[in-house]
């Protein structure tokens, strides 16, 4: 065991330790919160609400909407789960770009002006920042994201030599936040392309080494509404909260469906 | 929200609560990529655009540099290029080209843009009809030129070019 240094004795309590120095004190600041709100069960109008508060330098925006939730109104509504950028609930346009509102530190925006937050774009709004999902999952699944191998399962894992799984990594980052599809100007207008996410995660099969059906799901993508819908405007690339080349895996996909057809 | 029944998953022990809650707008309406189409379409765009990188530049620079450049352009200087088979060929290729590409170019931003289906088809009517008339025409002009007109006593216009007088 490692020698005792004179160390003061933990008290009984975290509760009960003093401040106990060394980093010095977080600094506090004021900042003003737009909100959008939309509740059908008041009115049709979507409307902003704003509120001031006081926060710390190590607070994400996800704790601003949390001391409002949590202290001054029960009713604003919003997704949010792990707190830590991993489950993908809590995508929003902040000051009007789509950002995981858990990754987003207050301290790193501007603060003297009111940090803007609205729901993301395209998909239907249910109640102030939450959206209905199911148009964003129904694309991912019809891509068909899971593995098939059609060669008899082995005693052991399916072995993959590392070259061939750095192959797809970058997609495998996805949480399926919906950042990146409802940044794409192209699904603003209609919601019928496939998306960015759905591409994504296909590519992330038609990659794979060990995966038997990438000709199925590019034959998906090389629908009307699929890869070919691409402007390469590189918003979802840039909403990507696991910063994942979003615009360059649909490029690649693209030239899949291109090079299986010739 | 609306329901529709058309999304409808078999039942499986108790349902999800959102199922069969898809809005319709969102639905897919194509058929599933029966034909390459846009596929074929997103290629044309590249080569053209390769190709008229060429047929443009070359051009304007055979029009504005060489010779007297901007200032030697009249009917006479376009009439004497259209007596060049060459040339001929090379305007019709860049009329071609251009318009073809100009115009699925246009109907990708229609689609892009317009929201409802009703104006979609009206723009892409609109759009379609311009590029046929602008096609038909340019052709019917770039063959069917007369660089040596004459007025109505038969005598050759001033703005002929220099080779009416030989013929
Ligand atoms: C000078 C050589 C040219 C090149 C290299 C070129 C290249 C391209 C390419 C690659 C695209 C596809 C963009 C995409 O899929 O996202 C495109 C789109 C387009 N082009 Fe061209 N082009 C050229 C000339 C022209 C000309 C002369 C016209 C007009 C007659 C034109 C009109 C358009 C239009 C309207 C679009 C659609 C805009 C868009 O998709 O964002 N282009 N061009
Ligand atoms: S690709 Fe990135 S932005 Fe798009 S759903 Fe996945 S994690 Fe979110
Ligand atoms: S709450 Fe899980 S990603 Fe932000």
């Amino acid at each position: 065991m490692s020698t005792p240094t004179k160390e003061a004795a933990e008290p009984a309590s975290k509760i009960d330790m003093k401040e106990s120095g060394g980093g010095g004190e977080v600094p506090s600041f004021e900042i003003t919160l737009q909100v959008r709100r939309y509740d059908p069960e008041f009115s049709d109008e979507a409307r902003w609400d704003e509120w001031k508060l006081t926060m710390y330098g190590t607070d994400r925006v996800l704790d601003a909407l949390h001391k409002v939730k949590w202290n001054i109104d029960g009713s604003l509504t919003f997704r949010r789960s792990c707190a830590h950028g991993v489950c993908g609930s809590d995508a929003m346009r902040i000051n009007g770009r789509n950002r995981l509102a858990c990754k987003v530190l207050l301290k790193d925006l501007d603060t003297s002006k009111p940090i803007m937050v609205e729901p993301i774009k395209g998909l239907p709004v249910e109640k102030d920042l939450i959206v209905d999902m199911e148009p964003f999952f129904q694309s991912y699944r019809e891509i068909m994201p899971f593995m098939v191998n059609n060669s008899p399962a082995p005693t052991a894992e399916r072995l993959q030599s590392p070259e061939d799984r750095e192959r797809f990594d970058d997609t495998t980052k996805c949480i399926l936040c919906a950042a990146c599809t409802s940044s794409c100007p192209v699904f603003w207008t209609d919601g019928q392309y496939f998306g960015p996410a759905a591409i994504v995660n296909a590519h992330r099969f038609i990659f794979d080494s060990r995966d038997d059906a990438g000709d199925m799901r590019l034959e998906v993508l090389n629908d009307k509404e699929g890869v070919w819908r691409c402007r390469t405007t590189f918003n979802c690339t840039d909403a990507c909260p696991r910063g994942i080349e979003v615009t360059k895996a649909i490029q690649e996909v693209k030239r899949a469906v291109l090079s299986r057809s010739m | 929200m609306t329901t529709t029944d058309s999304v409808a998953l078999p039942t499986q022990g108790i349902e999800a609560p959102r199922s069969k809650r898809i809005d319709p707008k969102y639905l897919r309406r194509s058929s599933s990529s029966s034909s390459s189409f846009e596929m074929a379409g997103w290629v044309f765009m590249r080569v053209s655009g390769a190709a008229l990188v060429v047929l443009i530049f070359v051009h304007l620079f055979v029009n504005l540099m060489v010779g007297e450049g901007i200032h030697g352009v009249d009917f006479g200087f376009v009439a004497g290029k259209w007596a060049n088979p060459v040339w001929q060929f090379w305007d019709l290729t860049m009329l071609w080209l251009a318009m073809l590409h100009g115009g699925n170019g246009m109907r990708t931003i229609i689609n892009d843009y317009a929201e409802k289906d009703s104006t979609r088809v009206w723009l892409k009517s609109i759009l379609t009809l311009s590029v046929a008339v602008i096609i038909v025409l340019g052709t019917l002009v770039i063959f069917t030129f007369e660089p040596c007109m004459v007025d109505n006593t038969g005598q050759l216009l001033d703005s002929a070019p220099a080779f009416c007088q030989n013929v």
